[in-house]
């Protein structure tokens, strides 16, 4: 029988404490107020001083409610019952369904032996050439889309669900608009792909320490799913909320702030998430794409920093564009030189020259007068532009290659592209 | 003796504090005693009968009132043969054992042996009876792959011993005695193949320290040139993310002419070390024959793994290097990034609550990374003979801007900055490091003048291209257009290289001066054009037959092929040759 404390000291944010002994760090409890029940987890021990975050808030909580230990970490239910549901962040059925009976799976469990890691070697197909020729996205990588509130980046992220070729979807909303909410599971339903998906939704108006456990819910289960040999697609969205939830209970508990009011171990709590992406060898593998918004379009903001470091590259999505600039997969050199061989000359070099291009632009929105070459670059840019990077292009890669063959044929001389001879000659259009 | 115990108080995070009794000393390891797991643990502070620790291990599930079992020793490593080509966690538990008796999972509380006791080595013995020797001198050595792996005095033997036994050349494991010793007491100590060192403590069995003077051969042009690096010297390379930090120190750890490589993965992506770890067995090192995995060793803490384990990767990857130093080879650190360690510290002064300096991190960060640095150097050893330790360590400054307090805190002591630059990066110009504002006080093999010459149409031409966002081109003089092209030329054909091609990615250092020599006479040269179009259109093919010319393996029939090509079009400057 567990003891039941039913007097609590203090109640600072979503913080409560207690006066308890025998308890565990990470330990689960349970409160009992008037809204209902709610978990809550020991986040510090201090002597007898036991201090919890309460899921769902410590709003309304009166200090003779009741808080009763369970003696047991978080855990969430794994079965394959769970695919095509949709659950909170606690882990509870958020779609009337019936409730999940299943083996109970620890959550952020112990960090892979990078020994038994393998070096990547699927490209996942998304017939977005802004992806599939200039950055691949690779099985087991991990990959932010930096954005800012209002691009397109949920209806990016549907369409990848959709097309990408992988077994298992894994959703985690952070943080979402209701209609985001509804609008990934009607994508997802519409598209065929809800029973192969499982969805853990925290909405903007839920509790905000239920959106920080989406990630490690969705990457638990997505775990338990690529052990068995499936692969796993996780999409976050939006890891802002989570950064912004975790910085919320920091401050709560008075700690030191590093970099805008950001904890110190921002970097650390991203990296334990999104480090979970892996290929297991002789199994499944998780890839990770997660949505960034960034505050005030900064990328130098701490949030899109601290990830821009951990993960294997970035999107930049802007103006509803996939940015050729500062995007990178930094798996890419991994599989596009499986692909074909002019796959990685067609990349670098219509890049540089779209660099040129932008050059050019300037100079020209400064009216300088545009040389024959500024007037060649001026066409390419818009060709590229157009038949590159516009998101409504779904061609596979070959095609993509092709046309980039051809949109430099229509503008340059061979010796003007800077790309090597022997390619030129095997693949210059005739 | 009793093991002294404590009790703990109080968790937050990686952090305990612990009331023990009797003494404890500031960094003594310690052990959380749970059911199923004892946790290391290290003690960072002491106030009274309290101790702060830091637990090396995910803290869940430990409860107020568990035992510490201390043990009267600071975090050290073991030393001795078979440490190369392998890959330890931060606190040297070697991975790939693990792997393979765990499976896919780092678990908790696991602590292995870094070495095999069992294998047995071909010890022969240098000394005889009755001679005198000193710390860190050789006793006798056993082939490691390709090196004479020196085994030595232990680094904590101070003064002078006298051998009193000597084992015969024969097989031994690691923990059989090979020599007895004594001191000036006539108090004898058993020496054997393998002993423990404490990480924090800098290894100072040498002679005396040398300026570092002798070149160390990266083979990746812009540094080679540019920016050197010396053998026993320090250079950081700072960096926004997506800059190619990792790449170029990847580079640098396969065709970095050296002896003996050492790659700290500090808190970086695991992706990145498995790349190396897979690779690397596989990829013959030009110099010896043998695979680049026989000298290296990988101590691997990526960003997922325990934080107080990364604080310590750093220093448990550099003793590792002095110890091979030790023996008289050339040794480089790779540290891949100090600011994730530099992160690591500011977590555990977080949890300490001490005052925070800049950014939060500790006022101690500046002392840490000079202290970190300074073990690097040449020296020479207690046998005369020469041996270098040089360390780079990439730095991630948050933004990108390198004002933050590590990247400050680090040029301070460093001998070389190769800076990346997003710009360069995003316009695919690789290896990003930016031309005009690294520096290097170390002496490159490329002649002074014609370096500077070259640096110095960087600068000019960098300044053309930015009068020409300006004025425009039209605006711009025949002759400083030239001069534009011209740096442009050189970005393109020298400082740039592709690090993915197995000829272009590493240029030896005869190489490097031949090609220099031909790109310094043609920014030398001057052209007569009637027009920039004719100028341009002559630099690009230019920069076409020197970008082929790269790609051609050194001294090979088309490498000479293709320079006769470009001899001619220098001389005739004909475009229809081509």
């Amino acid at each position: 029988m567990k003891k039941i404390y039913n007097r609590i000291l203090s109640i600072v944010g979503n913080v409560i404490t207690v006066r308890a002994q025998g308890i565990a760090y990470e330990e689960l409890a349970e409160v009992k107020t008037k809204r209902g029940r709610s978990l809550a987890q020991v986040i510090k021990l201090d002597k007898d001083l036991v201090s919890l975050q309460v899921f769902l808030g410590a709003r309304g909580i009166s200090t003779a409610d009741e808080v009763r230990f369970l003696g047991r970490s978080m855990k969430v239910v794994f079965s394959h019952n769970m695919l095509g549901r949709i659950f909170n962040g606690s882990g509870l059925p958020l779609d009337k369904g019936p409730s999940i009976e299943g083996k109970l799976i620890e959550i952020k469990g112990p960090s892979v032996n990078p020994a038994k890691r393998i070096i990547p070697r699927h490209m996942i197909r998304t017939n977005i050439p802004m992806i599939d020729v200039f950055n691949s996205l690779v099985e087991s990588q991990k990959l932010p889309i930096f954005s800012v509130s209002g691009e397109p980046y949920n209806e990016l992220l549907a369409r990848i669900a959709l097309q990408a070729e992988v077994d298992i979807i894994i959703l985690g909303g952070i943080g979402l608009r209701y209609d985001q909410y509804l609008f990934f599971r009607r994508v997802l339903e519409e598209g065929g792909a809800l029973s192969r998906s499982v969805l853990f939704i925290h909405t903007a108006s839920d509790p905000i320490v239920e959106g920080i456990m989406v990630p490690d819910l969705s990457l638990a289960v997505a775990e338990s799913f690529a052990l068995e040999g499936r692969r796993v697609l996780v999409l976050l969205t939006d890891m802002t909320n989570f950064c912004d939830a975790l910085k919320e209970i920091a401050i709560t508990m008075e700690q030191v702030p590093s970099n805008r009011g950001y904890p110190g171990d921002l970097y650390s709590q991203l990296a334990a998430r999104y480090e979970k992406a892996v290929d297991f060898e002789g199994a499944g593998s998780i890839t990770i794409l997660a949505v960034t918004t960034m505050p005030g379009d900064d990328v130098t903001h701490p949030i899109p920093d601290n990830t821009g470091y951990i993960t294997e590259g970035q999107f930049y999505l802007r103006g509803g564009r996939i940015e050729p600039f500062g995007s990178l997969s930094r798996l890419k050199q991994l599989v596009n030189d499986k692909t074909r061989p002019d796959h990685r000359a067609i990349m670098d070099g219509m890049i540089q020259l779209y660099a040129k291009y932008k050059e050019t632009e300037e100079k020209r929105a400064m009216g300088f007068r545009m040389s024959r070459w500024d007037e060649k670059l001026i066409k390419y840019g818009e060709m590229f532009e157009r038949e590159m990077m516009d998101l409504a292009v779904n061609i596979p890669l070959e095609k993509a290659l092709d046309n980039g063959w051809r949109i430099l044929k229509s503008c340059f001389l061979p010796q003007e592209t800077g790309l090597r001879s022997e390619l030129i000659d095997k693949f210059w259009p005739q | 003796m009793k093991d002294k115990e404590g009790i703990i108080l109080g968790i937050n995070g990686n952090m305990i504090t612990v009331e023990f009794s009797g003494s404890v000393s500031q960094n003594e390891v310690g052990y959380v005693i749970l059911p199923q797991e004892r946790l290391m643990s290290e003690v960072i502070r002491i106030r009274g009968q309290i101790a702060y620790m830091q637990v090396f291990e995910d803290t869940r599930g430990i409860k107020v009132g568990d035992k510490v079992e201390f043990t009267s020793q600071m975090l050290a490593v073991e030393l001795g043969p078979g440490l190369l080509s392998r890959i330890y966690d931060g606190l040297q538990n070697p991975l790939e054992i693990i792997a393979s008796q765990y499976g896919f999972f780092l678990k908790r509380g696991v602590s292995l042996g870094a070495l095999d006791e069992e294998k047995k080595w071909h010890f022969t013995p240098l000394v005889k009876e009755g001679d005198r020797i000193g710390a860190g001198e050789y006793l006798g050595w056993v082939a490691e792959g390709i090196f004479k792996h020196y085994i030595m005095l232990p680094f904590n033997f101070a003064g002078r011993y006298k051998v009193i036994k000597i084992g015969p050349e024969a097989d031994y494991k690691i923990k059989d005695t090979v020599a007895v010793v004594e001191d000036k007491n006539s108090k004898a100590y058993e020496v054997k193949m393998v002993f423990r060192w404490p990480v924090k403590i800098p290894v100072k069995a040498y002679k005396e320290r040398l300026a570092p003077s002798e070149p160390l051969v990266t083979r990746v042009r812009i540094i080679d040139t540019f920016f050197p690096v010396a053998k026993g010297g320090t250079y950081c390379i700072p960096g926004p993310f997506g800059a190619g930090k990792t790449v170029l120190q990847q580079i640098t750890s396969r065709y970095a002419e050296v002896d003996v490589v050492v790659i700290a993965a500090c808190g970086e992506r695991a992706g990145e070390v498995v790349e190396t770890l897979r690779e690397f067995p596989k990829i013959p090192d030009p110099r010896t024959g043998k695979t680049l995995m026989e000298r290296t060793i990988i101590i691997c803490n990526t960003s997922s793994m325990p934080v107080a384990a990364r604080e310590a990767s750093v220093y448990t990857a550099a003793t590792l290097a002095e110890y091979y130093r030790q023996m008289g080879l050339d040794v480089l650190l790779l540290a891949d990034s100090t600011s994730r360690w530099a992160q690591a510290m500011r977590e555990v002064s977080g949890r300490l609550e001490e005052i925070p300096g800049e950014e939060a991190y500790p006022a101690y960060l500046e002392s840490h990374i000079a202290e970190f640095y300074e073990r690097a150097g040449r020296v020479r050893l207690p046998g005369g003979n020469l041996a270098s330790l040089t360390i780079g360590g990439t730095v991630s400054p948050a933004g990108g801007n390198f004002e933050e307090p590590v990247t400050q805190a680090t040029l301070k002591v460093v001998g070389a900055f190769h800076g990346l630059s997003r710009e360069r990066a995003n316009a695919r110009r690789f290896p990003s490091i930016d031309p005009l504002e690294s520096w290097s006080r170390y002496e490159s093999f490329i002649a002074e003048d014609k370096r500077l010459f070259a640096h110095n149409t960087l600068k000019e031409g960098n300044s053309v291209a930015q009068m020409m966002k300006v004025v425009g081109e039209e605006g711009t003089s025949l002759e400083d257009f030239v001069m534009y092209l011209k740096s442009e030329f050189l970005d393109s054909v020298y400082l740039q290289q592709n690090a993915f091609d197995p000829v272009d990615a590493q240029t030896p250092r005869d190489r490097q001066e031949y090609v220099f020599d031909k790109v310094w006479e043609v920014l030398k040269k001057r052209f007569s054009f009637t027009s920039k179009d004719e100028a341009r259109i002559f630099f690009y093919s230019l920069r076409q037959l020197f970008i082929d010319w790269n790609y051609l393996a050194w001294q090979s029939e088309e490498f000479k092929k293709q320079e006769s090509k470009i001899d001619k079009f220098l001389k005739e400057g004909n475009e229809k040759d081509i």
